[in-house]
């Protein structure tokens, strides 16, 4: 037991998990407590005693299904058919019945059926071969058509049912999220089938390597899939409420100022002329306004929109936030986000509304600052923080490095925030180093992790 | 080594009879507490029923709950003891009006004993001579600096007290500590807790808690009541609806003598679900719709 826990807490670090050696001595102690049998309770007490953030609870469930799945017995490994399933080869039909019958229904063991025939029939596991799990699940997926049975099972709910008339639209609505339900969770069947046929053949610590993720606040801007964009969306709003939190917090407990000598004299009247109470003088709260000016061209557009989110969410804690997105030509789109209650909303009207495109559509650094700095340069004060998002991959236009300069002077900060690994720049197109002669800093801000340190240092 | 619960399947039949229905987790959780004698974080969504499985635990196992409500500027003299300042002047002079010449040795004896001392409830948990739940509630409104206040409370049981020694806990007390996460709690205290997250439940649960905390409510409307709250919940709103809002919802449908939710009852009713005005045009938008977006 112990070294089967060593080796899964060593697996959970390997993950990022960051597990300090007194929570696995608490791990040990804790399923001395519980019935092994009992595969709930078990993983209950290691995700209490390993797992101290909610965000991490997505590895931590990948590690334990992955080394504490159960295992099969070793004929049944790999393309072994299950019995009851073994036939003449399913058709199409048959198969689409089968699905849309376990995805109306939800019934959990027609579910599982299912996920084992899929895998054994559909995903082309093989003895041997070093394929990644995801790739066997799209397999499967792919031939299960879920979608299509989902689209059809959908249809069918609308337009009418059993006991006569049309149900009304709610119904409808929440006979839509059953079947979504269901079809997640033979989804997750599917994978669960996948993950234990390939630990029974391959080990349990190998397919764990080959199933490692990045942790969400670990995830690339820029090569994130769609999932891990929705996930980062989620962790987006909690991120900057404890961050707005942290913020309001570090400037009211600031330090003092200086001594308020008149102030201190006439307290001191109270205490017959002792200077008992020494006062000071508060210094005004002073927040920043900030100007963000983000490259939205299709490279990094995805990390633009982030950005934008995130400091929109945080605006509170600024004096003024104001927007401007470029791809050659640059347009403000502040008042997308003024009185936008729904960020999500506005973005979408960023995408559609604004005017970037100046000539040809592909980024000009260049050509956009030097335009912001003849239109708007003027607005800056020594109060305005101004924040560059981009790669400044500037398709070989002239870079304009005298504007920047010139932003940079009559801004109170110029910092810039760059999507790519540092060991990227300056390579091909990319002329960072020419504005970065002119910002107070440059910064590499490829994952939350890195966008929150920099947003608490300007806050 | 706490013996008070007797298993994990015990601790979900006492949540249930006091009405706290738990899942698998957070049974296990609360049982590995007592068994280990270890804190138990709780953290989740606003209205989850957090503060409300302390408060369940103590009337479970007929414990006293002692609470510790934090907020920013919480101090030592709020969280764990005080000395009764005015009792120990009026003993000074009551000492010295009676003309008795005693040396400051006695004097200070005296009135740095028990007698002066006001437990807060901190040290009121260690001293209890009885079955006690300490509930320390939002801890993410303390300060960092403060946070530390918690820590030898929390894992050597123990409190000082500078001019009577170190006071231990005879019984070790079950804690809870309760966060909305508004911020991230240290390492420190992290490490010495269980952590538990507790989520929106799914609708099963929902109907259960609601069919149990609203009596007289039918069977289906307290299944449609989940499932449109399930439905509300997967829209992408600034706050969803938490279970007390659920609750909240159940029981003006009641009022309202609805015997069958549809789109209509949902919109006129939306705003006790939803406490923000750009979350209830877009429920309402969006549940008007048979497709989910």
């Amino acid at each position: 037991m112990v070294d089967l826990l060593t080796g899964f807490v060593a697996e959970l670090r390997a993950a990022g998990l960051p597990v300090a050696l007194t929570e696995s001595l608490d791990a040990l102690a804790a399923v001395r407590h519980v019935d092994l049998g009992d595969r709930a309770a078990f993983k209950a007490a290691l995700a209490a005693t390993l797992v101290k953030r909610q965000e991490h609870r997505a590895a931590f469930d990948t590690v334990f299904e992955v080394w504490f799945s159960l295992r099969l017995p070793p004929g049944e490994a790999l393309g072994g058919d299950d019995p009851a399933l073994d036939g003449p080869a399913l058709d199409a039909d048959a198969l689409s019945a089968l699905v849309a019958d376990a995805v109306e229904t939800g019934d959990p063991a027609a579910l599982a059926a299912l996920a084992r025939l899929a895998v054994s029939r559909l995903s082309g596991l093989d003895t041997g071969r070093p394929v990644g799990a995801s790739y066997h699940l799209h397999q499967a997926w792919r031939r299960l058509d879920v979608d299509g049975a989902l689209a059809r099972l959908l249809g069918a709910a609308s337009s009418g049912s059993d006991d006569g008339g049309p149900p009304g639209v709610l119904e409808r609505r929440l006979r839509g999220d059953d079947l979504r339900v269901n079809a997640d969770r033979l989804r997750l069947e599917v994978e669960g089938e996948i993950r234990r046929r390939l630990v029974s053949d391959r080990g349990a610590a190998a397919v764990a390597r080959s199933m490692r993720r990045p942790l969400p606040e670990d995830v690339d801007f820029m090569h994130a899939t769609r999932e891990e964009m929705a996930t980062l969306r989620r962790a987006l709003l909690p991120l900057s409420r404890r961050l707005a939190v942290r913020l309001a917090r570090r400037r009211r407990h600031r330090h003092r100022g200086s001594l308020d000598f008149r102030s201190t004299v006439r307290h001191s009247l109270s205490y017959g002329g002792v200077p008992a109470e020494p006062r000071y003088r508060h210094r005004r709260p002073s927040k920043p306004e900030i100007v963000v000016i983000a490259d939205v061209s299709g490279s990094v557009a995805a990390f633009a929109r982030f950005t934008l989110q995130f400091v929109h969410a945080l605006s509170g804690q600024f004096s003024r936030v104001r927007s401007f997105v470029f791809v050659d030509g640059i347009d403000e789109v502040t008042r997308l986000f003024e009185g936008a209650d729904d960020l999500a909303h506005a973005i979408q009207r960023v995408n559609t509304e604004a005017d970037v495109i100046w000539a040809e559509g592909h980024s000009d650094y260049g050509h956009a600052l030097t335009v912001f700095w003849e239109r708007w340069g003027a607005e800056l004060t020594p109060r305005t923080t101004v924040v560059v998002l981009g790669d400044a991959r500037n398709n070989y236009h002239a870079s304009a490095a005298w504007a920047v300069a010139e932003v940079g002077r009559r801004a109170r900060h110029l910092w810039w925030l760059n999507p790519e690994p540092r060991s990227y720049w300056d390579t091909g197109d990319s002329v960072i180093s020419e504005y970065a002669e002119h910002c107070d800093g440059v910064y590499e801000c490829r994952n939350l992790r890195q966008l929150e340190h920099f947003v608490e240092r300007i806050g | 080594m706490g013996e008070r619960l007797g298993s994990a399947a015990d601790v979900r039949a006492g949540l249930e009879g006091v009405d706290y229905l738990a899942d698998e987790a957070i049974a296990a959780v609360v049982f590995l507490a007592d068994r280990l004698d270890k804190p138990v974080l709780v953290e989740g969504p606003a209205g989850t029923g957090k503060t409300e499985l302390a408060k369940s635990v103590a009337a479970m196992s007929g414990a006293r709950l002692i609470r510790l409500q934090c907020y920013e500027g919480l101090d030592e003299a709020k969280a764990l003891y005080e000395w009764n300042y005015r009792k120990q002047l009026l003993r000074i002079q009551a000492g010295s009006a009676s003309g008795g010449a005693r040396s400051w040795d006695d004097v200070e004896g005296d009135i740095f004993s028990d007698e002066f001392l006001l437990p807060r409830p901190l040290l009121e948990a260690i001293r209890a001579d009885d079955d006690v739940v300490l509930l320390v509630d939002e801890v993410d409104r303390l300060e960092v600096e403060t946070e530390a206040l918690l820590l030898e409370v929390l894992s050597d049981w123990q409190v000082s007290v500078p001019e009577l020694g170190t006071v231990r806990a005879t019984r070790i007390p079950l804690v809870f500590l309760t966060s909305n996460n508004t911020r991230d709690l240290s390492e420190a205290l992290k490490r010495r807790c269980l952590y538990l997250h507790v989520d929106y439940p799914d609708p099963e649960r929902e109907r259960a808690i609601v069919m149990a905390k609203v009596p007289g409510i039918a069977e289906h409307l307290a299944t449609q009541v989940a499932r449109v709250v399930r439905s509300v919940r997967q829209l992408d709103l600034t706050k969803p609806p938490s279970v007390s809002e659920t609750l909240d919802w159940a029981r003006t449908l009641m009022l309202l003598d609805v015997d069958a939710v549809d789109a209509e009852t949902v919109a006129a009713t939306l705003h006790v679900l939803l406490k923000n005005r750009a979350d209830i045009d877009r429920a309402a938008r969006e549940l008007r719709t048979a497709e989910a977006g």
